[in-house]
């Protein structure tokens, strides 16, 4: 990914609002055209920031972002031509649809016939025509959203900026929206930047995501890598659930590390930011490559103690004392094969030396 | 139908229904208790003065039991000529029958209401009367006064036979009813009260557009500043509910008259010769300047209370739909404020137009309303019922404001806050 090639680029980005605190850290960060880039992490990490200065309502304090090569620190909103859906659909309350999706069109002085041809257009994207008439109080929480969506990209912008569009929704709808937006972004190819704090949101959606925390990018790739491959502590801990041993590492070598915990044992782990002996080092297991009765050839098994058994319909997590850690969570399916599986039990545990991933101490 | 409802029976054997109503018929009973005390407060202290006000305006039965017998005598009279010999038989006995209750000083002044020269014939009457002999009371009565020999003063009098008159409402906009019955107008030079009515309305209206105009940017500030600073301005704003209405008032006339603070500062700067300092008060001017400061609050507030609910996301969505900062808040800002716009001019402009105090104090000649006028007639002509009259029309006025107003923003539109 050369800086030729990206179609938003943020050069060395840094933002303030009170002169004290830096909100945005040295941000770099490259988005090609056509993507779908989802800007995650918690509240205060500084996505939403970072949205509000691609969008033009806030200014960057050092470093400049580029639109098309062009940079665009100094451009106002208005001229920036970039779409946008905001959290709380923005909608006009006091305008129906249809004119609510015309005002960007009767702005940019186009010609009613124009007008209603891509207001019709965009309504049948979001499947939402024949409701040209209602006004925005008379739609349900998922119709605004839709026209919210269509307005944004009713006159053709290249860019979309979506700011937490679904957080009002409930889950059912929010779901079905996801599929909705994806589909609409894969048919037009528009280049999205979509901001939210729901991790299953951004993995469904995006080509690839921005983990945000503390004003810094900690990880910028595909959703899948984001999951199997997390590169610190805090992307693994903040992207699905998540297993730790803290400990010290006591050997390398081979690709793989021993790891020394508090309580004794060693585990064998896979070094990902560990370097050399002597090392403190949290190591991060996904529950799922965890398994009972592990395989001859695992490298680490281990026995457990059940202490409680949380019932989840299609699965269930059983949550172990193993190693000293009360909350090693193990996720079981839901099959009658596993009778065995009682509060006070013992049971063995397992998984490959691969799977365990030796990062950063640094814990949140 | 094979579903027929049946009917629920409590456990004592009665309908649920009625004892479901015989329960809420109770609540409301209560909840009427509970208000009882205002609806009795307003109907004591609100309705039954307006109703007063009414009849009060419309009420000329004092002149009627006056002259009981002339009126009578009157009634084939054409009003073409001077009265016969009866009438003034009639009247002799009616006047006399005054003089003896001492209540030919009222009729005199209600007749003088009428028609200006009433006063001072009817106290020559009443001197000469004494020394009248029996019979042909025409001739003598004549004899006092011109006047009395003017038939014009004879139609005035029959004029005010009726025991209910609108007459009142006629001179509040300078008409009258002449001798023929038609609705005229009173010479151009009398015509006072058409051009007082226009002078409320028109200052009413520039107070409401002035308050509408500096109060628009200081709700909007007070409505985006952080929180902070927006309370600081927000007691700015209420200061001046929190300070006497009088204080205000002459704090003004400090300030405008033309030794003034304001003509001082302005000769020291050089703008004004020391000779020709500016005349703010007394007049109009002060009328507008000292109206619009008091009334600011009240166009500030709605506006305020309506500002606060327009969320900045979509300003800022017109903006990033290309709308420029003009068209973002004139398309999408302005009409959403609509609302604090009607209920803040209608608060205004309704108080304006009764205004009072303010006006007394700095209008002068040229910058009192008609309530101005009201209080005159209450006070020193003691006119009480064209008074009345009057104030009945300026509620009316105001009920009739209130009308268009819902007809076109539509009442429920408003927020007060």
């Amino acid at each position: 990914m050369t800086s030729s090639k990206s179609f938003v680029r943020f050069d060395k980005v840094d933002k303030s609002y009170d002169g004290k605190v830096l909100v945005v850290k040295d941000l770099n960060l490259d988005i090609n055209e056509g993507e779908f880039i989802t800007m995650l992490g918690p509240s205060g990490s500084g996505k939403t920031t970072c949205l509000m200065m691609l969008a033009g309502f806030e200014t960057p304090t050092n470093g400049e972002i580029y639109l098309d090569s062009k940079p665009i620190s100094r451009i106002p909103p208005h001229k920036r031509g970039i779409g946008m859906v905001f959290q709380n659909y923005a909608l006009f309350p006091h305008l129906t649809v249809y004119e609510n999706l015309a005002f960007p069109l009767k702005v940019r002085k186009l010609s009613k016939d124009e007008i209603d041809k891509k207001v019709d257009k965009a309504l049948s994207m979001v499947s939402l025509s024949g409701f040209e008439k209602r006004m925005p109080n008379q739609l349900s929480g998922g119709q605004q959203q839709r026209v919210a969506v269509a307005r944004s990209l009713v006159f053709d912008p290249q860019l979309v900026l979506m700011d937490e569009p679904l957080g009002a929704l409930d889950k059912n709808l929010r779901e079905s929206m996801q599929y909705e937006i994806k589909h609409i972004h894969e048919n037009i190819g528009v280049t999205v930047v979509y901001v939210t704090h729901d991790q299953s949101e951004a993995l469904t959606m995006s080509s690839r995501i921005a983990v945000f925390n503390d004003g810094k990018v900690q990880q910028l790739s595909s959703p899948d890598k984001l999951y199997e491959e997390p590169v610190n502590s805090f992307v693994a801990e903040f992207i699905g659930e998540n297993n730790t041993f803290t400990g010290e590492v006591t050997d390398i070598s081979d690709g793989k590390c021993k790891v020394k915990l508090a309580s004794g044992a060693e585990i064998i782990s896979n070094p990902i930011r560990v370097k050399s002996k002597g090392e403190k080092t949290k190591v991060s297991l996904r529950p799922e490559r965890a398994i009972i009765d592990p395989e001859a050839k695992m490298e680490n098994k281990y026995k457990g103690k059940i202490e409680e058994i949380i019932y989840h319909g299609d699965h269930a997590r059983v949550r172990l004392n193993l190693l000293g850690n009360k909350e090693f969570i193990l996720k079981v399916p839901n099959s009658s094969a596993r009778m065995d599986i009682k509060r006070g039990n013992e049971i063995n545990v397992g998984w490959n030396s691969h799977d365990a991933r030796a990062l950063d101490p640094k814990s949140i | 139908m094979s579903s027929e409802t049946q009917k629920i029976l409590t456990t004592d054997g009665i309908p649920l229904e009625v004892s479901l109503k015989k329960v809420e018929r109770k609540n409301k009973f209560k909840a009427f208790l509970l208000v009882a005390p205002l609806l009795f407060f307003l109907l004591i202290v609100y309705i039954s003065p307006i109703v007063g006000m009414l009849f009060n305006s419309v009420d000329d039965r004092m002149v009627t039991n006056a002259l009981p017998k002339t009126f009578k005598a009157m009634e084939d009279w054409d009003g073409k000529e001077l009265p016969p010999e009866k009438v003034f038989d009639a009247f002799h006995f009616d006047f006399q029958k005054l003089i003896e209750e001492e209540r030919e000083g009222k009729l005199s002044t209600q007749l003088n209401y009428e028609k200006n020269g009433f006063k001072s014939i009817i106290k020559k009457l009443r001197r000469k009367s004494k020394s009248f002999e029996e019979g042909n009371y025409k001739e003598q009565i004549m004899a006092v006064h011109e006047r009395w020999a003017d038939v014009e003063y004879w139609r005035a009098i029959k004029r005010r036979a009726p025991a209910y008159t609108y007459s009142k409402y006629l001179k509040g906009v300078d008409m009258y009813q002449n001798e023929d019955g038609k609705l005229v107008q009173v010479e151009e030079d009398r015509r006072i009260y058409k051009k007082l009515w226009v002078r409320t309305l028109k200052i009413a209206f520039y107070v409401t557009l002035f308050c509408f105009l500096m109060a628009y940017p200081i709700a909007h500030l007070l409505a985006t500043l952080p929180m902070k600073y927006s309370n600081l301005l927000m007691i700015c704003v209420l200061l001046p509910f929190w300070t006497s209405l009088l204080v205000r008032t002459a704090s003004w006339m400090i300030l405008l008259q033309q030794q003034g603070v304001v003509n001082d500062f302005l000769v020291w700067i050089g703008v004004v010769a020391n000779d020709k300092r500016l005349e703010m008060m007394y007049n109009e001017t002060g009328t507008y300047i000292a109206m619009t400061q008091i009334l600011l609050p009240f166009m500030v507030l709605p506006l305020y209370s309506v500002m606060k609910t327009i969320s900045p996301s979509l300003v800022r969505a017109g903006k990033s739909l290309g709308g420029t900062p003009f068209i973002t808040f004139w398309k999408v800002y302005f009409p959403l404020t609509i609302p604090g716009i009607g209920a803040g001019s209608l608060l205004v402009f309704i108080l304006a137009i009764g205004y009072y105090i303010t006006p007394e104090l700095v209008g002068g000649a040229s910058g009192t309303l008609i309530s101005n006028q009201i209080a005159y007639h209450m006070k020193y002509t003691l006119d009480w019922s064209f008074a009345s009259a009057m104030g009945l029309m300026l509620l009316v006025g105001v009920l009739a404001v209130y009308w268009v107003y819902n007809k076109l923003v539509g009442i429920d539109n408003i927020k007060l806050g």
